[in-house]
């Protein structure tokens, strides 16, 4: 999950470098609340799976956790 | 078949920097700039929405060559207009000194878009039609909340449109949602309501504003290309409903068109509502940026949720 995590916002910040773990916040990673929209409609696009906006995601573990509800 | 003949827009005089909001709420210039493109509004002081649209009228008239006396309906897409009865249109056309069918429709931030389907719709009974988008939000937002305040202008726009096969698609649409983005009615005094009173300010979900603005205008204007077996390709204009400079750059990079293709005036004006689109277009006319044989697509979205989407041969 963080690998393909990884690749979009890699993408999304246009950073090949960019590294993340769960602990990384958006806040971190610069992304304003329209920009964390717009990264989860590309993970949903990519990935199929359908986030639930919910303003307590403010990072990738939370993100991952989310998305991994959202599988079952 | 439609046609437009003339556009006319009318601001007020009052313009508002964000830098003066940032003096009244707890904001600053580059937190609105980067989060929504807007630098500047203009609001109401001595004018009245009536004045707004009354102004755009008169310059529509003006640069489609053609009298007030000549207009044979008038439909205004407002939120609100200056009462709640009478229409707004009725405020216009007694403006104008006119007589003729004159309503309001409420489509939110895409009633420019579903008056033009309207009139695409009576044009075989009425020659000339007079389209107004006006709307006042200085009136419906609360200036002490600083995540919708910042956002919204008044302004009107307005156009002319004849007999003529400009018009090439045109869909309105709504996919019912109405908490996302809404403004109660205020509350009377009856003795017999045991409803809550409501100060009627406007309330937004921003997030999944965000989320419907940029996957429904994609879908839409999709939908639009197909229908006409185009690509984004070959739209020369894409004229979004202005209400966010992110979600015209969400939008665009789903197409994957040129930033020249989208223009953009929400740096100036901010989100007039359902004038937006009109007053654009009025601007791009004014600059000679459209021209004869463009093929314009102009795309409105708002509180409903509804869409609008319609493409024109300009000529």
């Amino acid at each position: 999950m963080i690998e393909q995590l990884t690749a979009i916002l890699r993408d999304y910040k246009s950073d090949d470098a960019l590294q993340i773990s769960e602990a990384t916040t958006f806040e971190e990673l610069e992304l304003d609340s329209l920009d964390i929209v717009q990264l989860i409609m590309n993970i949903e696009e990519e990935t199929g799976v359908t986030v639930e906006m919910d303003k307590a995601i403010t990072d990738i573990g939370t993100l991952v956790k989310v998305m991994e509800e959202s599988k079952k | 078949m439609i046609k437009i003949i003339g556009t006319g827009r009318k601001l007020p005089m009052r313009s508002v920097l964000n830098s003066e909001l940032a003096e009244m709420v707890d904001t600053g210039d580059e937190w609105i700039t980067s989060r929504t493109g807007i630098k500047n509004r203009y609001v109401c002081t001595e004018e009245n929405l009536t004045d707004l649209a009354e102004g755009a009228a008169r310059a529509a008239l003006e640069n489609a060559l053609i009298s007030a006396q000549e207009i044979e309906m008038i439909i205004c897409a407002t939120i609100a207009g200056d009462f709640s009865f009478p229409s707004l249109a009725c405020c216009v056309a007694e403006r104008l000194g006119i007589k003729c069918p004159a309503f309001d429709i409420n489509a939110a931030c895409s009633g420019f878009i579903y008056g033009l389907e309207i009139a695409e719709a009576f044009i075989s009974k009425y020659t000339n039609i007079l389209i107004i988008g006006a709307d006042m939000m200085s009136r419906l937002i609360d200036w002490n909340d600083r995540a919708t305040c910042v956002l919204f202008g008044d302004g009107a726009g307005a156009c002319v449109v004849t007999r003529g096969d400009a018009l090439k698609y045109i869909q309105s649409n709504a996919a019912p949602d109405t908490g996302m983005l809404y403004a109660k009615s205020r509350s009377g005094n009856s003795p017999f309501s045991n409803e809550k009173p409501d100060a009627g300010f406007a309330v937004m979900q921003g997030q999944d504003v965000y989320k419907f603005a940029v996957m429904s205008v994609a879908e839409e204007i999709n939908l639009a290309l197909a229908e006409l077996n185009l690509s984004a390709a070959n739209i020369d204009h894409f004229v979004l409903h202005q209400a966010n400079s992110r979600i015209v750059d969400g939008v665009r990079s789903r197409l994957k068109q040129p930033p020249e293709k989208f223009p953009t005036n929400i740096a100036e004006y901010a989100n007039t509502t359902a004038a937006t689109i009109p007053i654009l277009l009025d601007e791009m006319i004014e600059e000679n940026r459209i021209k004869s044989g463009d093929t314009v697509m102009m795309v409105g979205f708002g509180a409903g949720m509804t869409t609008g989407t319609c493409v024109m041969v300009w000529q």
